[in-house]
């Protein structure tokens, strides 16, 4: 991968508007950011990716004054700018526009692109009819059509991020900072928003975009810059990388590269038996999830993957019934569930070892024993009353099974190491008997030796029958654990591996959505063509 | 780090001891202090106050302190899951002015009407907390002005209760316990074995704890609030009754007026952490004993009762100080 900047004309080339030296920030002891440069020009539109971990949000809330560098500086127009905090940013011209919209609601959209300037008749009242009017000379610029005198919380998402834009571009920002913009916007929203974008960009904004969705990357950006664990990787045009290159260096894998194997302690493939444990068809959630079909058999692994943001977690919690579903079905060894119960989906059999481990997982200040009974009380109990015999049998049974490191079944789980923290959840939902488990990054954030226990255990209970879900960002894990690979884009299952193509260079492909690799998509930017979806009219 | 087995030597050694004994010690003030201060004060008042050491001052003692320990075993439940209840004063006024309107009926009937009355204002609590998402303070707050409102309406002014047995339940005794005080006792015993043996009591404490990961795991998160706002209730019907029963008057602007501050004392006091996921039933019986050990103390040497009040004040803002001095050294313990 290279990294020299290139001879490209145009966008991209000018005297950065703002840039980082060498930023470097550390959260207790972990390095979010080292040492990261990064140039954004007046006059273009510049993708900043990274996986989890990347430290993409924490260079932007550098970017926006939210955190001050540890080491290295921030400069603005050449100048070296320490901010105190997001207002110092937003003074000097650094507008953030944020997935959730920071405006007033209940005021008019003219109100708030003019929020704390509006123009004052001689009372020193608000003149309205001007501020309206020059509200609607702002919207006609951009091309949105909007009622300026409507109340912002009454319009939709995508046009409160137009006002957001539009109070952007009236308050003569230099930079605007779009963090994930699109994750939850409509198609048409999307293409406008571009548009307006564009028209920014035009007029010599630097803008900085974060997105999931690779394919706008190529749509809308000119240049991208590329982070993983806290370093900077990689800075030039889009239009000369392949989604491949991009997709690799986002997650340090050479696309030649062969992983070594026995990485894992993962073993060879698992019997299974062919009555499927599991079948989900169809499963919609709103502008996250698309139609997915996932059938998994006992015995079998099925790993899920997918780039941030691709819907893996949440796959797998609209199938626990954990978030709400517009359409599809679940059925657990032939008998359909219930949509949208956590408690259904309990009973049914299906269990969900959840990815954030702290919010969603532990109960700090119970004990690994009430931890681990705690899926279980009902049936560990005759009238109500918990039977304690019973729960130190079983919790004896799983901490030995699980090796569960802990000064006794009283110590309070909080004390424990992260590795031993899993292992507790782990053991609460084999608890419960499931004959599916979903289990969402498994591995993330525990010691290596708990990461080969907990890999060898997946890998003994889908021997022992019981049909398993993986998501992991690992791709050694997904490519040795797994008997079959579906892989997530955008929400949808887009194309799967078995035991015919299963490798790390068929999964990076996959993951990078290469269908060919003769079809560039980017380069075109601005141009008309670009949107194969929408061909109505750009704002509506 | 240095042997801290003496832990009564706390506050002393502050500027050298380092995270972690400060976590142990705060953390131990926090279970044992007010057990500590109990013992202290008793034998303040065994050594410096006459006629402190009779059956009639301590049998007194008991029989004012039972209402308010048996309101703050409701609300220490309430705590429990992350939840506040102001509404129990109003809760209690209520009960007891429903008392003299059907005290014709029969005492049983009388009685019988006035827990309906709590299990009611608890359920809409509850309900309100559970299913609508109301936040605990705000929902029990409303709740704590209507009632009070519904109460006057009920009740006007002062009634006195002339009935033989409702007077029987404020002022006799078994076994030479006055009935208000074995009531109480037993309810804490009852919520104690709650808390500890079954399975509402286990899932109270988790979700108290981790809400979410609580409702990850399949527990009936919301049936579990809604029911503790209904204990909540119900005893505090049953110490308006108590209250009722002793003076053998209702008066809806006074009654239970203030109550929810102290039952909350005692629960705070008594180590219960406001943030949830415990429940220390022991810590607030000798919470409740404490306040009114105080008030006592004071008044016992003469001193106005609004002091006992401020004490009372620096008493709980210490005790939230302990609690905080925790939760930061945990924040920071991130493993």
């Amino acid at each position: 991968m290279t990294s020299t900047t290139t001879t490209t004309p145009a966008r991209g080339t000018g005297d950065p508007v703002l840039e980082t030296v060498g930023v470097t920030k550390t959260f207790g002891g972990v390095h979010a950011l080292r040492g990261v440069d990064f140039q954004l020009a007046p006059g273009e539109i510049h993708a900043l990716v990274g996986e989890n971990g990347a430290g993409k949000s924490t260079l932007i809330k550098v970017l926006t004054g939210v955190y001050a560098p540890d080491a290295g500086e921030v400069r603005y127009a050449g100048e070296t700018r320490h901010f105190r905090g997001p207002s110092d940013a937003q003074d000097v011209g650094i507008s953030t526009i944020y997935q959730e919209v920071n405006l007033v609601p209940l005021l008019s959209v003219a109100r708030n692109i003019f929020l704390g300037r509006e123009p004052r008749n001689r009372f020193g009242l608000i003149d309205v009819r001007s501020m309206n009017q020059q509200a609607r000379e702002l919207m006609r610029e951009l091309t949105i059509e909007l009622d300026v005198s409507k109340e912002l919380g009454r319009l939709g998402l995508g046009a409160q991020q137009m006002v957001a834009l539009a109070r952007a571009m009236s308050v003569e920002s230099r930079v605007v900072i779009m963090d994930e913009p699109t994750s939850s916007l409509e198609a048409k929203e999307v293409t406008t928003l571009f548009t307006v974008a564009r028209r920014l960009r035009d007029r010599g904004v630097g803008l900085v975009f974060v997105s999931h969705r690779l394919d706008e990357l190529w749509e809308l950006c000119d240049r991208v810059t590329i982070l993983r664990d806290g370093r900077w990787v990689h800075t030039g045009p889009l239009a000369e990388m392949s989604r491949l290159e991009l997709v690799s260096s986002m997650l340090g894998r050479d696309v030649e590269e062969v992983a070594s194997e026995g990485a894992t302690e993962f073993g060879e493939s698992h019997r299974r038996s062919e009555e499927p444990a599991m079948v989900v068809s169809g499963i919609e959630v709103r502008n996250r999830l698309h139609g997915i079909d996932l059938t998994v058999r006992p015995g079998e692994v099925v790993g899920l993957a997918g780039l941030l943001g691709s819907g893996r977690s949440e796959t797998v919690k609209a199938i626990y019934g954990a978030m709400h579903t517009d359409a599809g079905e679940v059925t657990v060894s032939g008998k359909k569930v219930r949509a949208n119960s956590v408690r259904r989906a309990l009973s049914a059999g299906i269990a969900l070892l959840s990815e954030d481990r702290k919010a969603e997982g532990i109960i700090p200040d119970l004990s690994v024993r009430d931890n681990i009974a705690l899926a279980v009380l009902p049936r560990m109990s005759r009238a109500g009353v918990v039977s304690e015999g019973k729960i130190d049998a079983l919790v004896e049974t799983f901490m030995r099974r699980l090796q569960i490191k802990a000064s006794s079944p009283q110590q309070k789980v909080r004390e424990l190491s992260g590795g031993n923290q899993q292992k507790v959840l782990i053991a609460r939902w084999l608890c419960t008997e499931p004959t599916v488990f979903l289990l969402d990054e498994p591995t993330r954030g525990i010691d290596v030796g708990a990461k080969s226990e907990v890999q060898s255990l997946i890998d003994e209970l889908a021997q022992q029958g019981l049909a398993v879900v993986l998501i992991s960002s690992e791709m050694d894990e997904l490519v040795e654990g797994a008997d079959r690979i579906v892989v997530l884009h955008d929400g949808s299952a887009q194309s799967e591996l078995d035991s015919r193509n299963l490798s790390s260079s068929e999964l990076l492909r996959a993951l990078a959505g290469d269908r060919s690799t003769d079809s560039p998509r980017g380069g075109q930017t601005g141009g008309p063509t670009d949107s194969p979806t929408d061909s109505k009219g750009e704002a509506s | 780090m240095t042997d801290t087995a003496s832990p009564a030597t706390t506050g002393a050694s502050a500027p050298e001891s380092s995270g972690r004994s400060r976590r142990v010690d705060s953390d131990w003030v926090r279970r044992n202090g007010v057990f500590v201060a109990l013992v202290l004060l008793l034998l303040f008042n065994l050594l410096f106050t006459d006629n402190f050491a009779t059956e009639g001052t301590l049998r007194l003692q008991l029989v004012q302190v039972a209402p308010v320990l048996i309101v703050a075993l409701g609300m220490a439940l309430v705590i429990g899951t992350e939840g506040i209840d102001l509404s129990v004063g109003a809760v209690m006024a209520l009960a007891a002015a429903l008392i003299p309107l059907y005290i014709g009926y029969g005492t049983g009937v009388s009685i019988g009407i006035s827990l309906a009355a709590g299990v009611v204002v608890g359920l809409i609590a509850g309900v309100l907390v559970a299913h609508v998402g109301v936040q605990p303070i705000v929902a029990t707050l409303g709740l704590m002005v209507a009632g009070r409102g519904v109460a006057n309406l009920f009740g006007g002014q002062i009634k006195s209760i002339r009935d033989e047995s409702f007077r029987e339940l404020g002022t006799g005794s078994i076994l030479g316990i006055p009935y208000v005080v074995a009531i109480a006792a037993v309810i804490a015993v009852v919520v104690g074995l709650v808390v500890r043996r079954t399975t509402y009591g286990r899932q109270l404490v988790a979700i108290g704890g981790n809400k979410l990961a609580a409702e990850l795991a399949g527990l009936p998160v919301k049936r579990v609030l809604v029911t503790t706002y209904v204990v909540s209730g119900l005893l505090a019907a049953m110490a308006g009754i108590l209250l009722a029963a002793r003076s053998q008057a209702s008066d809806p602007t006074k009654l239970g007026l203030l109550m929810e501050l102290s039952a909350i004392t005692a629960v705070v006091i008594g180590g219960t952490p406001l943030s949830g996921g415990q429940v220390r039933i022991l810590g607030t019986v000798a919470g409740a004993l404490l306040m009114q050990l105080i008030t006592a103390t004071l008044i016992f040497h003469n001193i106005q009762d609004s002091w006992a009040q401020i004490v009372q004040a620096v008493i709980v803002i210490a005790a939230v100080y302990v609690q905080l001095g925790r939760g930061t050294t945990r924040k920071s313990r991130k493993t």
